[in-house]
């Protein structure tokens, strides 16, 4: 284990190091606490510049409903969801498809191919934009509405996902693939009584990650829907801050709130989300 | 798409019927797997792509009929300062981001320890990198407030002076890559960590045995071996360089005058404020080609690891 574990230190280190911890996790959250703070300060307070010192009043409740009456806020949430899930479940489903073909069948072009899902996951979104936007708008028609946001994720993430689960897949042994064959089990067959099953470690991984990725996604909410009633939280947001100018205590709310879902995501599955995120990272 | 068939041996199979599809299923299965993706992908990603390089040659506002200029907006940009402040910031985007596998690599170490409650304190100081650009770009702007900001209070309370930081040319950049930085950091720790975590402890008990140990054994074996963690740090940081558009948008719109802008904004700036289509997917080309070299240097990696 490098650094050397602490317990080799003298008593003197172990003491330091351990009350370090917190303080070092103070320092490195200090921006989030003090959003934290500011969410459940009252009105007066901001208005009188009391920014940073004690609060004369704990506004935690009247703040956050007041978040969700005041504004679109609970729309903005649901809109999210709407846009996330089917995004997600629509990726995973093209890219264990797509990286079964180039994980387990060889044919010409495999590499090329799987080498174009691997580019075009890096492009800058700007190459895109204008064209998906035109089509959105003239061809699809879906311009400023949910399915706008989830063609488009659903597309753009299938190129990352399939670089994941074709990696993944071909690590499975082509023995088992074989003996299946063998057994006169059909290709679909094989894909999925037996491939699926054995992939559900990166389905699980590559779908929080995704949740995370497309709940987070600003760019592409700003460029392809409009309306409150299907922008997602991100773009909310930001109009909120226009709105609210000077109304920091909401903000913050709003901020919080904006942050819950793909952070619980992160908790509860946080093992398949460092596992996704860490692919790669520890073999040449 | 062509495809070879791999396995003709299966072909006609003894104990299955032989219908057609039976017959041709070795070399259907993957076309029929691979086609809704590729049509998802060409269709929203590939083809997007040529279409505005196409466009990057005509003269367009949105609306009217386009009008070809030839290499026209290319030779604009070329006399435009704005791109030139552009493609500065997005090159002190680019070499500040490297720091990002450093301190990253620097709180790993730092964490890579087995004491009560590190695993919470892992998690938290992931947390960063899971929230939402828009929210760090709002906590930021917040901290950096000229008039009430923690940063500013903080100044005040050593007896300084306050700045307006994100109003001033020279150093609101330098205050939204600091923005940039920090779920950066938190991302390539965790790259590290899980790195730490792989490594072979032989080969670390080895080098200790022969006396290496500190800053030597950190960098002749440590380092060394880190290196498929470090090369993917150091290619998601890049990206994220370059993809800089979420946190120049809410933390200063590229003010003030345009002086914190980078390609990805000034480009988006110039399509849908200024109305200019065209010239906005020749910003976007000079983006893309300059992402390419690193799409390049990955592919050509990745590629080699696999003819391995």
């Amino acid at each position: 284990m490098f650094p050397q574990p602490i317990q080799k230190s003298s008593p003197a280190v172990q003491a330091l190091y351990r009350t370090s911890l917190p303080f070092a996790l103070i320092l490195w959250l200090l921006p989030l606490f003090a959003v934290a703070l500011t969410s459940l300060r009252s009105i007066n307070d901001l208005n009188a510049g009391n920014f940073w010192g004690w609060p004369t009043s704990i506004d935690l409740v009247k703040n956050y409903t007041e978040v969700f009456t005041r504004s679109p806020m609970g729309r903005y949430i649901i809109n999210s969801l709407v846009i996330t899930l089917p995004a997600v479940a629509g990726t995973l489903v093209l890219s264990s498809m797509a990286g079964f073909a180039l994980a387990k069948y060889r044919f010409r072009g495999n590499l090329l191919l799987f080498s174009i899902f691997i580019a075009g996951n890096f492009v800058p979104f700007q190459i895109l934009m204008i064209p998906v936007r035109s089509l959105m708008v003239n061809v699809f028609q879906v311009y400023d509405t949910y399915w706008a946001l989830i063609l488009f994720h659903m597309a753009f993430q299938t190129g990352f996902c399939t670089l994941f689960m074709r990696n993944f897949m071909k690590q499975l042994p082509d023995a088992l693939i074989e003996s299946a064959r063998l057994e006169g089990v059909t290709e679909i067959g094989i894909f999925w009584h037996i491939v699926l099953p054995l992939i559900r470690p990166a389905i699980a991984a590559l779908a929080v990650l995704e949740f995370t990725f497309i709940w987070n996604d600003y760019f592409w909410a700003l460029i392809l829907v409009q309306s409150d009633s299907v922008r997602p939280v991100t773009a909310g947001l930001e109009a909120l801050k226009g709105m609210w100018l000077a109304s920091w205590q909401l903000i913050s709310a709003g901020s919080i709130i904006a942050a819950v879902p793909p952070v619980l995501m992160f908790f509860l599955m946080q093992r398949h989300f460092i596992a996704g995120l860490t692919l790669g990272a520890t073999k040449e | 798409m062509s495809v070879v068939v791999d396995n003709a041996a299966f072909d006609g199979s003894q104990r299955v019927p032989d219908t057609w599809w039976r017959r041709h299923q070795m070399a259907l299965t993957p076309a029929l797997l691979l086609l809704p993706a590729l049509l998802f992908f060409g269709t929203f990603v590939i083809w997007p792509i040529i279409s505005s390089i196409d466009l990057s040659f005509y003269d367009w506002d949105g609306i009217k009929t386009p009008e070809f200029i030839g290499f026209g907006n290319y030779v604009e940009l070329f006399h435009d300062p704005v791109f030139y402040t552009s493609l500065a910031n997005n090159f002190w985007w680019l070499v500040l981001y490297m720091l990002a596998p450093m301190f990253g690599l620097a709180v790993a170490l730092y964490l890579n320890q087995s004491v009560f409650g590190i695993r919470l304190i892992k998690s938290l100081f992931f947390f960063p990198f899971v929230i939402s650009q828009v929210v760090v770009g709002l906590v930021f702007g917040w901290f950096f407030n000229a008039n009430f900001g923690l940063f500013n209070h903080l100044l005040h309370a050593f007896g300084l002076h306050g700045m307006a930081l994100l109003e001033h040319e020279r150093s609101a950049t330098f205050i939204v890559i600091l923005a940039g930085l920090w779920p950066q950091i938190a991302y390539c720790m965790i790259l590290y960590l899980t790195g730490l975590t792989a490594m072979n402890p032989e080969v670390i008990e080895a080098a200790r045995m022969d006396g290496a140990k500190g800053m030597k054994l950190l960098w002749n074996i440590i380092i060394p071996q880190l290196r498929p963690a470090t090369f993917i740090a150091v290619v998601v940081s890049v990206v994220g360089a370059l993809r800089s558009f979420d946190l120049v948008a809410i933390m200063t719109v590229g003010g003030p005058v345009n002086a914190s802008t980078v390609l990805a904004y000034y480009m988006y700036q110039q399509t849908f404020t200024a109305f200019r289509y065209g010239y906005g997917a020749a910003i976007a080309v000079v983006l893309f080609l300059i992402m390419d070299v690193y799409i390049a240097i990955f592919l050509w990696r990745m590629l080699a690891r696999e003819r391995g």
